[in-house]
């Protein structure tokens, strides 16, 4: 188990900086620069020159991003340009906050994933069984960006009942109730998608489970059916499900990007779209990195919990 | 039972935070960006000047309803006879927002920070558009406390309102010593507002001064919130979250126009949108093919119906906005076919000739640009020019369109929105500006008498001499027809009817200052 969870670990790195190599390649390539993009109509070949010398911008590419590597190494993510603060600064802010949606829509997803999954496979051929597979395949079907429009058309400008976007109110008093007022319509569009994975997997898992021979033994030896399906069916079938909770984190916080675009939700994701605008190399390095390296870890998480859960995967 | 009753608190929440602004509150505006600092040397972004204006002073500033030049922390100066010395009575009774007094040492070490490399705050930067302003600077001399002399190293005419521009705000040099590179998240200004909070990606606040030497504002504070969805935008407008909005999308102003609910503001702006044609080579080598073409393309369609209202029709190198520089007796190329179709034919296109037309997918102050191509593309079909576009996204565009369009391309979109007449015209329409000179004249304009006439401008003095120059110069431009002239934008907010005293101004900054709520 410990040399597997080390082996996991130490593939960590090369991933992320293999991400960083393909990011900062693909900045170099796409048109357009950041001094350029600074200065606007006043962009003269003098003006970007001089504004290339005092970025360091004017050194030869790898070098750039030796120095760049170099100082992530030792803490240091360099200044954003279109921003003009410390991209760590930056990039901790932002990520809380993306955290912080793409959090409590997992919460969502899962809840809501497993319970609906369960029910469905429990009802099988049921209403409450149709009723949660087409409201599964409607929630799979529908872009989170869309939904979040239509949320916002119905429950902020026609209801009223909650903002039109932000984290905060622009001012006076708030706390943990008003960003989680704020946080409702976010994080439930960008759910839905993602438990309509969860609700089919958790079904079909189920289903499967529920047709073994161990779980007819156990109902014949007049267990409730309630301890059945909780404490023998479910506790197997989840191990199958947990891996992919691990892949829904990175559609969540891939889907974060345009759910934060649409209701200007201050998150990571809206960020990096804005830096790559600006072709803010540093910024969307350090952005990048810091994605990555939590998608990687969390999908170890996931790995580990499996393993956890289940002794067949320890040994291989 | 738990989701009940939370559901039930977060509505109750919200209707808390229902009801009519009250005159307690602050405005609140909603921008299109995130500001890239508050310090207005580093800022390069209308979107940044916005906030700018209303927390700092420059010199000078610009009149109330257009922009020519007024006087603001400077309340007098002189010019001497060549054009080189400036000196400058500063007022007496002003303070920076932490106390500090705004003398002749804070105005030289603003302009030195930016302008020295040697000075020890230039590290503080990089100041991108200091050298582009303010590069004639030779030095800035300090006669004493309430008086300031700006010696140029040759005369350069639009200076002056280069120090109007927000570039040429004033900073506390207390603040900047405090802060060194940071000051742009902590600004210390003169300006009718003070600097409250910036909580990133969601609001900067400022606070009203009740010193202000020009008036204390009337509202306690303005809080601008950076929201880049221009739907979003809207949607917070009508849900109540922000009382101004900036930029409003085309489709929405004509809807927001006929709402009661909401006034809408629009003000032309310095800006020209225009074609760039290729005179190096055939079909637009003949002057006859480039007046046919501004006469063949129906520009009050596409700024009436493509852009719904949100630009006027540009009659030639300057925008209407810079008031007196614009020439208003120029003979506008009217919209007309036939005309156009007679020209052609004299010029030996009477069979039809193919050309190629460069578009860009969006770009800073390219309005709505593929549609707007499209446009052009069908006007230009009728009188027999079959316009091939290629789409580039905006900065291929840029690589593209400015090295020089020859052999590429005979047409190109570009646009260009400045602070002084002078900028346009010098970078685009001199020989000297020709690509391979390093400027943005990428269809290869030469005329002797434009040439000279921008390069005497540059340096003249006399207003009125210059404004002459420059009427001249449109009149030969709008003649030879380099481009094709097609709009310019209106900037536009939409906003609560509670808000009184807000106008637009043409420099598309927003003056904050006398705002007031409604009874």
């Amino acid at each position: 188990m410990r040399s597997y969870v080390v082996r996991r670990v130490l593939q960590v790195i090369p991933v992320t900086f293999g991400v960083t190599l393909l990011v900062f390649a693909m900045m170099l390539l796409i048109p357009g620069d950041p001094a350029r993009a600074i200065l606007g109509s006043y962009a003269t070949p003098e003006n970007v020159a001089t504004l290339e010398r005092q970025l360091a911008l004017d050194r030869p590419p790898h070098i750039q991003y030796v120095t760049w590597l170099g100082n992530v190494v030792t803490g240091d993510f360099g200044r954003s340009y279109s921003l003009n603060r410390p991209v760590l600064d930056e990039i901790l802010e932002r990520f809380s906050a993306t955290l912080l949606l793409a959090g409590t829509a997992l919460l969502i997803t899962v809840l809501l994933g497993l319970i609906a999954g369960i029910v469905a496979a429990v009802k099988q051929h049921r209403w409450q069984d149709r009723a949660f597979t087409v409201g599964a395949l409607v929630g799979l079907s529908i872009p989170s960006f869309w939904l979040a429009m239509i949320f916002i058309v119905v429950f902020a400008l026609g209801l009223g009942w909650f903002p039109t976007s932000g984290m905060r109110p622009a001012f006076g008093p708030s706390g943990p109730l008003t960003v989680l007022h704020h946080l409702v319509l976010p994080a439930t569009a960008l759910a839905l998608v993602a438990a309509g994975v969860i609700a089919r997997l958790t079904r079909s898992s189920m289903l499967e489970v529920l047709r073994q021979d161990y779980v007819r033994t156990a109902t014949a030896k007049g267990i409730t059916r309630r301890s059945v399906i909780m404490r023998h069916a479910f506790r197997n079938a989840v191990v199958n499900v947990v891996p992919v909770i691990g892949v829904q984190v990175g559609f969540l916080l891939g889907g974060a990007v345009y759910v934060e675009t649409v209701f200007g939700w201050p998150g990571i994701g809206r960020m990096l779209v804005t830096a790559i605008g600006t072709r803010d190399i540093l910024l969307v390095q350090g952005g990048v990195l810091l994605v990555a390296v939590t998608y990687v870890l969390i999908n170890l998480a996931a790995d580990l919990v499996q393993a956890a859960l289940d002794p067949r995967i320890r040994l291989g | 039972m738990l989701a009940t009753a939370l559901v039930a608190t977060l509505i109750l929440a919200a209707c808390g935070e229902d009801g009519e602004a009250g005159s307690d509150d602050p405005v609140v505006v909603g921008q299109v960006a995130e500001p890239a600092s508050l310090d207005p040397h580093v800022v390069t972004a209308v979107n940044d000047f916005r906030i700018n204006i209303n927390l700092y002073d420059g010199l000078v500033r610009y009149a109330a309803d257009s922009l020519e030049v007024e006087p603001a922390l400077a309340v007098d100066w002189t010019i001497s006879d060549d054009g080189t010395l400036y000196t400058f009575e500063l007022r007496e009774d002003v303070e920076f927002h932490d106390g500090t007094p705004f003398d002749a040492e804070v105005v030289k070490f603003n302009f030195d920070r930016m302008l020295d490399e040697d000075h020890p705050y230039h590290d503080t930067g990089p100041f991108p558009l200091a050298q582009q302003f303010y590069g004639h600077l030779a030095e800035v001399r300090v006669v004493d406390e309430h008086t300031v002399e700006f010696e140029l190293s040759s005369p350069f005419a639009p200076f002056l309102s280069n120090l109007a521009y927000p570039t040429g705000l004033l900073i506390s040099q207390a603040a900047v010593e405090a802060h060194g590179e940071d000051v742009g998240r902590n600004p210390v200004g003169t300006g009718p507002y003070v600097f409250s909070e910036w909580r990133s990606n969601e609001h900067v606040t400022l606070e009203r001064n009740p010193d202000y030497w020009d008036g204390a504002p009337e509202v306690p504070g303005v809080v601008f919130r950076p929201i880049t969805e221009s739907q979003t935008r809207v949607n917070e407008l009508m849900s109540g979250g922000a009382d101004m909005i900036v930029e409003v999308p085309p489709d929405d102003v004509a809807a927001l126009r006929d709402d009661p609910d909401f006034v809408v503001g629009e003000q032309a702006g310095p800006h020209v949108w225009f074609l760039i044609l290729n005179l190096a080579e055939p079909p637009f080598d003949d002057v006859r093919m480039r007046r046919a073409i501004n006469m063949a393309i129906d520009k009050e369609s596409i700024v009436n119906d493509v852009l719904q209202g949100t630009a006027t029709v540009a009659h030639g190198p300057i925008a209407e906005a810079f008031g007196a520089a614009y020439n208003p007796d120029i003979d506008p190329y009217p919209y007309d076919p036939d005309a156009a179709r007679e020209l052609i034919e004299e010029a030996g296109y009477g069979d039809g000739v193919e050309v190629t037309f460069y578009v860009t997918e969006g770009g800073s102050g390219m309005l709505d640009p593929v549609p707007m191509g499209e446009a052009i593309q069908a006007d230009l079909r009728d009188v027999g020019i079959d316009a091939r576009i290629s789409t580039y996204e905006w900065n291929s565009f840029l690589d593209e369109v400015n090295a020089g369009i020859e052999g590429k391309a005979d047409m190109a979109q570009m646009a260009w929105m400045t602070a002084d007449p002078d900028t346009l015209p010098f970078l685009t329409l001199r020989s000297g500006a020709w690509p391979d000179e390093g400027g943005f004249n990428s269809g290869y304009y030469a005329n002797e008498r434009v040439d000279e006439l921008l390069e005497a401008a540059q340096v003249e003095v006399d207003e009125d001499a210059r404004i002459a120059m420059y009427h001249e110069m449109q009149e030969i431009v709008v003649e030879d027809a380099p481009w094709v002239f097609v709009a310019s934008w209106k900037q536009n907010v939409a906003m609560s009817p509670r808000i009184e005293g807000f106008e637009l101004h043409p420099s598309f900054l927003l003056r904050l200052h006398d705002l007031r709520w409604a009874d």
